[in-house]
């Protein structure tokens, strides 16, 4: 069975019907286990105090606010090569949940930050990656909202994501020259491999599980509201014709 | 391909909007920004490369939404899309005619504004290079991102939106390339307009064709 | 029950805060708009049903 088969809608409305409610509720099984472990059971960094509790957070929110927009510029690849439907709407339905992502990276790093820097925002090179990112989503989201034809949107919107992939990484280079020069390390940067024992890895990587379904749970409901929205449309079209 | 820009650029000297509007964005800037910061000179040294720069963004913003809407407005995109000339020549030419309109008279003007912000003395011809450097890469990205809006009737705040994000790196690697004194910014500057330049046509091209449909 | 946060207690807990805060937020628009689409195209389906018969 190829993948392809869910790129007709029908398919695709079946099968995410039945696994949403699963994937749902694994979600919540991960990401309330993963944060209340996370936070309740989980002794303080010797040198962050309880701040390194904000890493359950942060870490899943940033990895899936970069994993959401790599998702985004598969999808629009797909629907400008293959022209499936499912998968422009699927990018469509995945910015939201991506911006989301990237805001709580953000917040939670600065105030992670805080504590070190003395100040609730700071413009550390990852930190700044991020506010860039979320521009990045804003553009797109609001490019889908002015534009009325929907295949026309979903081209556009589709160029853009490329493009704005590009730029991001670029971004990305620029930001670490423009705060540290292009080689060394980052020393205010809060470094996530840095040592991160047993004790915390655990409740971490179930955090990340709960982020990733938590992604998956919230595309496959909106792509499905999606694609009832499309087929509202027709409908309302045809009713107006009469 | 030379007619075309030919044609742009007498459209733009005409509608006087392109051309002086810029340029005098440019010098308001540069009398805004002391008025907030405060006149302290040693304040004012170390941000004039990234004020001259970032008032080269804004200004390059100004004239961009009509790049194509009033080609497409009247009809004569379609026409040029069916011309001898591919649709990526026509995004080049006129991004090319944007940019003498609206990118040389900023550089040229940079130095006046150097001027007005303190810049040191040995940063002007930096600044001037940069901007040299940059300016294209200001004109092409903001091309695609009037390619993108054409079809919207208020598109100007949408465009800002786009545009803004992706002249990022070009305003990095432009104010470091000034700071710094050439280096490795001013080489990746190049890098960035070489780039933006070679392929951004096709990205606004096709977003072209599928506004014209 | 509630961990000794000490002085960062105002941070972490503004940052859970967010985070839990703007996900339920998420969660709750999606439910929203899903609910509201499924309703507008029951009621546009069930009128067409009519004309067709």
């Amino acid at each position: 069975m190829s993948i392809w088969e869910y790129a007709n809608p029908k398919r695709f409305m079946q099968t995410s019907g039945a696994i949403l409610p699963w994937v749902a509720g694994l979600t919540a099984l991960c990401l309330g286990l993963g944060l209340t472990w996370g936070f309740f059971f989980t002794p303080d960094d010797y040198r962050q105090g309880s701040t390194v509790k904000i890493i359950y957070l942060h870490v899943p929110s940033a990895m899936m606010a970069i994993n959401a927009w790599i998702m985004m510029l598969a999808a629009s690849l797909i629907w400008l090569i293959r022209r499936h439907h499912v998968s422009a709407l699927a990018a469509r339905a995945a910015g939201p949940v991506g911006l989301t992502f990237t805001l709580i990276a953000l917040i939670t790093g600065a105030v992670w930050g805080q504590p070190m820097w003395g100040t609730w925002w700071a413009w550390d090179p990852r930190l700044t990656s991020f506010l860039i990112l979320a521009l990045f989503y804003l553009g797109y989201i609001a490019l889908w909202q002015a534009i009325e034809a929907p295949d026309t949107a979903a081209d556009l919107t589709s160029v853009l994501c490329i493009v704005g992939s590009v730029f991001a990484v670029l971004s990305r280079y620029a930001v670490n020259f423009w705060n540290q020069g292009l080689h060394q390390g980052a020393s205010l940067s809060l470094d996530r491999k840095e040592n991160v024992s047993d004790v915390f890895w655990v409740p971490l990587v179930i955090s990340i599980a709960g982020f990733v379904l938590l992604f998956l749970t919230l595309v496959l409901m909106r792509t499905r509201t999606e694609i009832r929205a499309r087929r509202l449309q027709a409908l309302l079209v045809r009713e107006q014709m009469g | 391909m030379r007619a075309l820009i030919a044609r742009d650029l007498r459209l733009a000297v005409r509608a006087g909007g392109g051309f002086g509007l810029g340029l005098a964005f440019f010098l308001i800037l540069a009398v805004l920004i002391p008025l907030g910061v405060g006149p302290e000179p040693a304040v004012l040294g170390r941000i004039a490369p990234g004020v001259v720069w970032v008032g080269a963004l804004l200004a390059c913003l100004l004239s961009l939404d009509r790049m194509f809407a009033l080609d497409m407005e009247d009809g004569s995109l379609d026409l040029l899309a069916t011309a001898p000339l591919p649709l990526e020549g026509v995004v080049a030419a006129k991004a090319l005619a944007h940019w003498l309109v609206t990118g040389v008279p900023l550089t040229l003007a940079a130095p006046v504004l150097g001027l007005l912000l303190n810049l040191p003395a040995q940063s002007y011809g930096w600044l001037l290079l940069s901007l040299l450097l940059g300016t294209p890469a200001l004109s092409m990205i903001g091309a695609f991102g009037a390619a993108l809006t054409v079809g919207l009737k208020r598109g100007g705040l949408l465009l800002s939106l786009l545009v803004l994000p992706l002249y990022v790196p070009t305003l990095i690697f432009g104010a470091e390339a000034v700071k710094q004194g050439g280096g490795a910014a001013l080489l990746l500057l190049g890098g960035v307009t070489a780039g933006a330049v070679a392929l951004l046509p096709f990205a606004a091209a096709m977003a072209l064709r599928v506004n014209l449909r | 029950m509630m961990p000794e946060l000490g002085k960062y207690a105002v941070a972490v807990l503004s940052a859970y805060g967010a985070g839990i805060g703007l996900i339920a937020a998420l969660v709750a628009v999606s439910l929203w708009q899903s609910r509201k689409v499924r309703a507008a195209l029951r009621a546009a389906e069930a009128r067409r049903g009519r004309v067709d018969g």
